[in-house]
C-alpha cells in the first residue's frame, strides 16, 4: 500500500510550495503572458506607439513561406543535434563504464566541453572550419575536398550541428554514465553465465534499463536544440547561407534584437511555445509508453 | 595586497562623485573599439579638458546593432544616454521615433554653435536631414566604397598594375587576365548589399526604392530588381561561377583575404584604409569604385555608410546645452580634419576637407582623397542622396540571403531580386503600420 503523509491545515503546504510557485510566476508565467499580449500588436521599437493587429502578426508569419520553411530546418537541425549528442555520449559512457583504471581522468576530460559557452564553442569550430585559415578545411583541401560553408547550405548545417552537439555530449555522457553504474551487476553476470555476449547483453538488458535516462535526455536535448543553440548559429552562420541554418529560435532573436520587430518576435515565441508544448506532450504520451521504469 | 586594493577602490569611489558633481555629466554611447575607440576617447578627453561645465562620459556598447539595441532598451527603461551613435541603417528607425529623439540642429543651435547647415558636405549630411533640409543627427563617421588594388598580385599575374579600372567593363577583362595569370582570388568584396546594390544604384543614378529611396515617405517599395542592378548582379554571379569573384561572407570577412595578399581586387569602404595600411605587406592602390559605362548616369556619386550621433529626449535643459556643446566641438573644422586624416572617414564639412588639402595630407598619402572626390563629384540626385528604409537591417539580411543564392548558382539575378523585393516590401509595410 502506498504511504502518504497528509499535512494538517493549508498554511504549511502553501508556504512550502510558495517559492516554486513564485519563481514560476515571475520567471515563466509573467514573461509568457507578456509575449502573448505583445504578439497582438505591432509596436514601434521605442515603445512610443503601437497598433493593435489582433492575430495579424501570426497571419503575417504563417503566410511567409520562408518562415514556414524554417520549421523544416528546425526539425532537421533538432533531430541531428539530438542524435549527434546522444549516440556518441552513450558510446563513450559504455566504454568508460568498462574501464578499470583511469576512468576518473577519462570522465573529467569528457566533462570539460560542457563548460564552454555555446558562443565560444561556435567560434572554436568556426576557426577550425574557416574557409581560409581553418585547420580542418585545410586538410580537407589537401584531400581534394573544397570546404565552403559560407556558400554551401549542407556544410553550414553540418557545422552548426556539430558545434551545438559537441558540448552537449558531455552532459549526456554524465547521465548515461550514472545510469550505467546503476545497472545491477547480478543481472549482467547472470546473462553472461547464460552465454550472452557483450552486444547481446547491451541490447537486451542494458539499453532497456537505460530507457528512463534516454527518455529524459531526449526531452532535454530537444528543448536544448530548440532554444539554446542560437549563440552557436549567430557566431558561425548568422542563419545563412541563404536561410539554410535559420532555425525558429534564431529568427526570434534576429527579428527581435536585430530587426527591432517586437510584435513579430513575440508572435514567433508564442508559436515556439506551442510547438515545444506539443512536442513534449507527444513525447510523454507516446514515447514514454515504451519506457520501463 | 587585498587590503591595499580595497583601499584604492574606496579612495577612487570617494573621489569620483566629488570630481563629477561640479559638472554636468553627458552620457555618450558608441560602437567603437580598438584604434577607433582610442580616437573617440581622445576626442572626448580633449573636449572635457577644453571647458569646465560639462563632462562627457563615453561608453562602448558593442557593435552597431548592439549599440542601437542598448539605446532603445535604455529608452524604454528611462535610462537613455544623451548622445547615441546609430549606424546609417538605423536612420529611418530613429527618424520615425518622434518623442525619443531631439533634432541635432536644434540642440547644436541652442548651445550657441554658429550652425550653418550649408557648411556640411551635401552627400554626407543628406543621409541624415529631414525633407525640410534640417539635420536631425550629426554625421560622425562616414565612409564610401572604393576599389582596393593589390599591385603586387596584379604584376604577379602578368597584368599591368596601372591598368584603368574605372569601369566594370575593364574590370571584367582584368579579372579574366588575372585568372589566366594564375590568380586564385581575382575579386573579393565586403558589405555586398551596401556596395553592389545600394551604392551601385546611387552611382548609376537608378532608384533603389520608390519615394526617393524612402526619403519622401514611408509608403516606399524596393526597386532593386531594376534592369541596371540585374545586369550587374548577373555579371557578378557569372564571375562567382567562374571563380573570378570569391564570396567570403556577409560582412567584411573579405578584408582578411585582401590584407593577407591573397586577393587582387577588393571592393570595400574607404575606412578600410587604417586596417590595410597597418597589415598589408604588399604595394596597394585605392581607385574609385568602378561603374558600368553607358548604364544610367554613371558615375553620379556614391553614398555613405557609417554612423551618426543622435540626441535623445528625456533629459534636463542644461544637459542638452552640454550635449550641444560637445556636438559643436565634434563638427569644428580642426577636430574633423584630424578625424578624417586619422581614420580615413570622410570629413563632414567642406572646411575640414579644405584644411586637410591645405595641409598636404593628400599628397603625402595618395588615394586618401579618392573617396571625397567620388562623393562630391556631382550634386546628389533623388537616387543618390541616400537610403532611408524602415527595418533596413532586416532587409539587408534578406538581400544577403538572396545574393548568396546568386553566388551559389541556385537562382538567377532576376529571380533572387524579385524575391528580395517581395520579402523586403512586406517588412516595409509592417514598418509603415508600426509608425502610422
Amino acid at each position: 500500500m502506498e504511504k502518504r503523509v497528509i499535512f494538517r491545515g493549508w498554511l504549511l503546504p502553501a508556504l512550502l510550495i510558495a517559492p516554486q510557485v513564485l519563481i514560476s510566476a515571475v520567471f515563466f508565467f509573467y514573461p509568457a503572458g507578456q509575449a502573448i499580449w505583445q504578439s497582438l500588436f505591432i509596436p514601434d521599437p521605442f515603445g512610443l506607439s503601437s497598433q493593435f493587429v489582433g492575430l495579424g502578426n501570426f497571419e503575417f508569419l504563417l503566410s511567409d513561406r520562408f518562415y514556414r520553411a524554417s520549421f523544416a530546418t528546425t526539425a532537421v537541425f533538432s533531430i541531428l543535434v539530438t542524435l549527434c549528442s546522444m549516440i556518441p555520449a552513450l558510446f563513450l559512457a559504455v566504454i568508460a563504464d568498462r574501464l578499470i583504471k583511469g576512468s576518473g581522468v577519462y570522465r573529467t576530460m569528457l566533462i570539460w566541453p560542457y563548460a564552454v559557452a555555446p558562443a565560444i564553442a561556435g567560434v572554436l569550430w568556426l576557426f577550425m572550419f574557416n574557409t581560409r585559415v581553418g585547420v580542418v578545411s585545410w586538410y580537407l583541401g589537401t584531400l581534394g575536398y573544397d570546404w565552403n560553408h559560407v556558400l554551401n547550405g549542407g556544410e553550414a548545417m553540418g557545422l552548426v550541428v556539430v558545434a551545438s552537439a559537441w558540448g552537449r555530449i558531455s552532459y549526456n555522457f554524465l547521465f548515461f554514465f550514472a545510469a550505467l553504474q546503476a545497472v545491477p551487476r547480478s543481472v549482467i553476470e547472470a546473462a553472461a553465465i547464460d552465454g550472452a555476449r557483450f552486444w547481446k547483453r547491451f541490447w537486451t538488458i542494458v539499453l532497456p534499463l537505460l530507457s528512463p535516462t534516454t527518455f529524459f535526455l531526449l526531452v532535454v536535448n530537444v528543448v536544448y536544440s530548440f532554444f539554446e543553440t542560437f549563440g552557436v548559429i549567430h557566431t558561425i552562420t548568422s542563419g545563412g547561407p541563404q536561410q539554410s541554418t535559420t532555425i525558429l529560435v534564431y529568427k526570434v532573436f534576429s527579428d527581435g534584437f536585430v530587426g527591432q520587430d517586437l510584435g513579430s518576435s513575440s508572435a514567433q515565441s508564442v508559436i515556439l511555445l506551442v510547438v515545444v508544448g506539443l512536442l513534449t506532450i507527444i513525447q510523454f504520451k507516446f514515447v514514454e509508453k515504451r519506457v520501463h521504469y | 595586497m587585498k587590503k591595499s586594493m580595497i583601499g584604492a577602490l574606496a579612495v577612487s569611489t570617494m573621489l569620483t562623485p566629488v570630481a563629477a558633481s561640479a559638472q554636468t555629466e553627458i552620457q555618450f554611447w558608441h560602437a567603437f573599439t580598438g584604434r577607433l575607440g582610442e580616437l573617440v576617447a581622445a576626442q572626448v578627453e580633449e573636449f572635457n579638458a577644453s571647458q569646465s561645465d560639462y563632462v562627457v562620459v563615453q561608453s562602448h556598447k558593442g557593435n552597431y546593432s548592439e549599440t542601437l539595441n542598448a539605446g532603445i532598451a535604455a529608452f524604454r527603461a528611462g535610462e537613455q544616454p544623451h548622445i547615441l551613435m546609430v549606424f546609417e541603417v538605423g536612420t529611418a528607425t530613429m527618424m520615425a521615433a518622434q518623442g525619443a529623439v531631439r533634432p541635432a540642429y536644434e540642440v547644436m543651435a541652442q548651445s550657441g554653435g554658429s550652425l550653418d547647415q550649408d557648411a556640411y558636405i551635401g552627400a554626407v549630411k543628406g543621409y541624415y536631414t529631414s525633407t525640410e533640409g534640417d539635420m536631425l543627427s550629426l554625421p560622425f563617421n562616414a565612409s564610401t566604397p572604393v576599389l582596393w588594388v593589390n599591385r603586387d598580385a596584379m604584376a604577379a599575374a602578368g597584368v599591368d598594375p596601372d591598368t584603368d579600372l574605372s569601369t566594370w567593363q575593364n574590370v571584367d577583362a582584368v579579372l579574366t587576365a588575372l585568372q589566366e595569370g594564375g590568380e586564385d582570388c581575382p575579386l573579393v568584396t565586403a558589405w555586398q548589399s551596401w556596395i553592389h546594390l545600394e551604392n551601385f544604384s546611387a552611382y548609376h543614378d537608378v532608384p533603389f526604392a520608390s519615394q526617393d529611396n524612402g526619403f519622401a515617405g514611408l509608403d516606399t517599395e524596393l526597386m532593386l530588381n531594376g534592369e541596371a542592378q540585374i545586369a550587374h548582379l548577373t555579371a557578378m554571379g557569372q564571375w562567382a561561377q567562374d571563380g573570378k569573384f570569391i564570396y567570403t561572407g556577409r560582412r567584411n570577412e573579405g578584408g582578411a583575404n585582401f590584407r593577407s595578399g591573397e586577393c587582387a581586387l577588393f571592393t570595400e569602404s574607404s575606412a578600410g584604409y587604417a586596417g590595410i595600411t597597418a597589415e598589408a605587406e604588399f604595394d596597394f592602390d585605392v581607385r574609385p569604385l568602378p561603374y558600368w559605362e553607358g548604364v544610367g548616369n554613371a558615375p553620379q556619386n556614391t553614398i555613405i555608410g557609417g554612423a551618426s550621433l543622435w540626441v535623445m529626449e528625456g533629459h534636463e535643459a542644461d544637459e542638452y546645452m552640454g550635449a550641444g556643446a560637445f556636438l559643436n566641438f565634434l563638427s569644428s573644422s580642426d577636430v574633423q580634419a584630424k578625424w578624417h586624416q586619422d581614420t580615413g572617414y570622410l570629413p563632414i564639412t567642406a572646411e575640414a576637407s579644405a584644411a586637410t588639402a591645405a595641409s598636404g595630407f593628400y599628397e603625402a598619402n595618395p588615394g586618401t582623397d579618392i573617396a571625397v572626390i567620388q562623393m562630391t563629384a556631382n550634386e546628389p540626385t533623388a537616387n543618390s542622396k541616400g537610403i532611408r528604409l524602415g527595418s533596413f537591417d532586416q532587409i539587408r539580411g534578406i538581400i544577403d540571403e538572396e545574393l548568396e543564392a546568386i553566388w551559389a548558382g541556385d537562382k538567377s539575378a532576376q529571380e533572387a531580386m524579385d524575391s528580395a523585393k517581395e520579402r523586403g516590401d512586406a517588412l516595409l509595410r509592417r514598418f509603415e503600420a508600426a509608425n502610422r
